[in-house]
């Protein structure tokens, strides 16, 4: 990876500001201008580098609930369970991992009770017993990596 | 201000969440383009955006790297059974490491599932992960009776937030190829 480009990566984590051009200071930085910045932006996002730019909402503060899900999939059936897991919008990630709770889900919904409802449908629909872990408490979340 | 003015506040902000959960404009300047693309007021629309991160519905506006493609391929969760009484305080320190990325407090569900704290840690190669988790065994102590580390080998599912139901535009982004042990 060019190393503008990794300086733009380091820079774009750590967020943009609200105004009228909220990328000049970073392209003079840079020493190029914010239109090459922004083709940069767009080709790494193109190529997966990126995988979005843009608000990061906090869906509890909008009214929504999140929470992370495990089901112990017997390896027989994974492929067919993750279809039928996948199939649900309000599955917003999906993760093998190698374990006995080998399937490992967030649920994303519009409302709190909507979890519940979403948990009790995937059981019905796999045959699975889903394990719901939602988040009692929140010690760090912030994803930064040096590229 | 009165109620109506309240209300129509809530709905441009939840058009500018639905105009942004894919993306924000790629343009120098990209409030007064998505100002443009909802009809509003671009120093409105600034102002709703300052005053989401200023309450925290915006975390940040920023990118999201891949983390395989910056060559950080082993991802591991880590997981801990600690003392009830300890879990604030020790959640804290442990979510202070800089190579824990997410660091949660969970529910346990026994006898299945004795763990209760959980740390992310992403690093280049599967024995970075294993020397962080060591490191964090050794900073819980006593207090953890015992852990796990879980690899994720596969991205079954990536989506944007979908908070509120849109048409379906866009298919679920597959794992890029690293990401895949098949």
């Amino acid at each position: 990876m060019e190393l503008l480009d990794r300086e733009l990566i380091n820079a774009l984590q750590d967020g943009i500001d609200v105004s009228d051009r909220p990328f000049l200071a970073l392209a003079e930085r840079l020493a190029i201008s914010e239109a090459a910045l922004l083709a940069r932006v767009a080709q790494m996002l193109d190529e997966g580098v990126l995988t979005r730019f843009g608000p990061m909402y906090q869906t509890e503060r909008l009214g929504g609930a999140l929470s992370l899900c495990a089901m112990r999939v017997p390896e027989t059936r994974f492929e067919d369970v993750a279809r039928i897991v996948n199939g649900f919008t309000e599955v917003a990630h999906n993760y093998r991992r190698e374990h006995a709770f080998n399937m490992w889900f967030v649920l994303a919904t519009e409302t709190p009770p909507e979890i519940d409802t979403t948990l009790a449908a995937i059981e019905d629909a796999t045959g699975c017993k889903v394990f719901n872990m939602p988040k009692l408490d929140e010690f760090y979340v912030k994803l930064r990596l040096s590229a | 201000m009165d109620g109506r003015t309240h209300e129509n506040l809530q709905d441009l902000d939840r058009r500018i969440v639905l105009a942004t959960q894919s993306g924000l404009p790629l343009s120098v300047r990209p409030y007064d383009a998505l100002a443009a693309q909802l009809g509003a007021e671009p120093a409105l629309v600034k102002r709703r955006l300052r005053d989401m991160l200023a309450d925290g519905r915006i975390r940040r506006i920023a990118a999201v790297p891949n983390h395989y493609r910056l060559g950080y391929l082993a991802n591991g969760m880590s997981v801990w059974d600690v003392r009830d009484e300890r879990i604030a305080d020790l959640g804290l320190q442990v979510g202070a490491l800089g190579f824990v990325s997410h660091c949660y407090h969970r529910p346990r569900h026994p006898p299945a599932w004795p763990y209760n704290l959980f740390a992310m840690v992403h690093a280049r190669t599967l024995d970075e992960v294993m020397q962080h988790v060591a490191e964090i065994a050794e900073l819980l102590g006593g207090s953890c009776r015992a852990h796990d580390v879980l690899f994720s080998t596969r991205i079954l599912k990536k989506t944007g937030l979908r908070l509120h139901r849109k048409p379906a535009s866009e298919p679920p982004r597959d794992a890029p190829g690293a990401a895949t042990t098949n």
